[in-house]
């Protein structure tokens, strides 16, 4: 899927993707040339359709968490179906967690909270951030269009 | 002109099918159970088949594809074991005899049907594509490892065979589970005629509830009437694997998670040395390290 500015004729480039939480997206596209924006908006249906298919209109900001669909998705889940391993894993590293930022990490729902832990990890280290704390969720949050986590 | 948007979705699609491939590498072979005809016994034998294999001291793991009926959670004894978030996916529990397995049941709360977030209306839309990225994801995300078998029990329809083959392309092998039945003939026929299509070499039949025996019984009683079984593996020209009687004893002890499999030298337990025997011998896949 493509969008072609037709006064240029330049496929246009994803800008910025926006979910307000009521099921619909908006993706922001630009004309490379023309600087000219035009958005997709799509509703709650058509906004499903592409989160079945587990791809992100723009790309995807973090890569694929492993059963990230099913976390996601999965209505009446078993909360506790996921346990933190008893080593953690290395790709947590040097970074550790500030007792405020453990205590948001506290209120994500257990069955995709391994998940989210994970994502935020793998931001730090990429970072260097030594110490996740809760602006640097926030940052996180926002730099990788965690909207709907 | 460059076509690039900053979506790429087809190679966001691609990379899942890779994921998949690359996960599955590791495995001697994928082999399927299916049947098309619900309620002919596919997840025992699958579960039973498992542990036969396993006490042979193969690495067996076992994926329920059935997602809205799973059964095989709780058939190998792995319903309230956890699944570990590790550096490299979700490692999978070990249940009865050491057999990896991952089931909807693992996920679901009690008595839970499987249920999506997503619109109320029109759900029928995007369901079975969202159960098709669960499937996926049970056999992308879980770190399997080195396995000589994974079994993946595939829920009736062949629709359902079609959507496992579009993620496994090339199974070892696939073993199609039917009952005497003449009801069952027809619906078997139409999944092995699907399999051939998909090009699948290796098909081999399986006649479960061939009869009725117990453990001190030498020779099982008839169960139905019917001559399905024979009549299948003449009309399709493919060789029967095994024959299996219903054994209500043993019957319990697989819903029970403790499946016996080929453990003993009842007639029951003599089906799956066969079966286990003929998988051994029948089924490609390929050398993985010990």
């Amino acid at each position: 899927m493509k969008f072609l500015c037709l006064a240029c004729d330049a496929v246009m480039a994803f800008a910025e993707r926006q979910l307000p939480g009521d099921g619909t997206l908006t993706a922001v596209f630009t004309c490379p040339d023309c600087k000219r924006e035009m958005a997709l908006l799509t509703n709650p249906m058509e906004t499903q359709m592409i989160t079945s298919l587990g791809v992100e209109i723009g790309g995807r900001t973090v890569p694929p968490q492993p059963m990230q669909q099913t976390r996601m998705g999965l209505d009446s889940p078993l909360e506790d179906a996921f346990e933190a391993p008893t080593t953690p894993p290395a790709a947590d590293g040097p970074v550790t967690w500030s007792v405020e930022a453990t205590e948001r990490l506290e209120n994500v729902p257990r069955f995709v909270r391994g998940m989210v832990k994970r994502i935020y990890g793998e931001y730090a280290m990429e970072r260097e951030i030594r110490v996740i704390t809760p602006e640097v969720m926030d940052r996180a949050r926002t730099d990788l269009g965690l909207e709907d986590m | 002109m460059s076509h690039e948007t900053g979506s790429e979705l087809l190679e966001q699609v691609l990379g899942q099918r890779a994921r998949v491939s690359a996960r599955l590498d590791t495995i001697g072979a994928v082999i399927a159970v299916a049947s098309g005809k619900g309620g002919v016994g596919k997840s025992a034998v699958t579960a039973n088949l498992a542990v036969s294999l396993a006490r042979r001291g193969a690495r067996v793991g076992v994926v329920d594809a059935d997602l809205n009926g799973p059964s095989l959670g709780r058939m190998l004894g792995l319903l309230g074991s956890k699944l570990v978030d590790g550096s490299e996916g979700v490692l999978p529990p070990a249940g009865a005899d050491g057999v990896l397995g991952m089931s909807s049941e693992l996920l679901l709360q009690e008595d839970a049907p499987l249920r999506w977030k997503g619109p109320d209306s029109d759900r029928f839309i995007w369901q079975g594509v969202t159960e098709a990225a669960m499937l996926r994801e049970f056999l992308s995300d879980v770190v399997w490892g080195e396995l000589d078998y994974l079994l993946v029990d595939i829920p009736p329809g062949t629709d359902k065979i079609g959507r496992f083959l579009d993620l496994v392309p090339t199974p070892a092998g696939v073993l199609v589970v039917t009952i005497p039945s003449e009801v069952a003939l027809s619906v078997v026929s139409r999944s092995v005629t699907s399999l051939r299509e998909a090009g699948v070499e290796s098909i081999g039949i399986v006649g479960n509830m061939s009869g009725y025996t117990s453990p001190d019984a030498e020779q099982p009683l008839p169960l139905f009437s019917g001559d399905g079984i024979r009549r299948l593996t003449e009309s399709t020209g493919l060789e029967l694997w095994a024959e299996i009687p219903f054994d209500p004893g043993m019957g319990s002890r697989t819903d029970r998670g403790d499946p016996a499999g080929a453990s003993d030298d009842s007639v029951f337990g003599r089906a799956f040395q066969a079966l286990a025997d003929r998988v051994e011998q029948g089924v490609g896949g390929r050398e993985v390290a010990p």
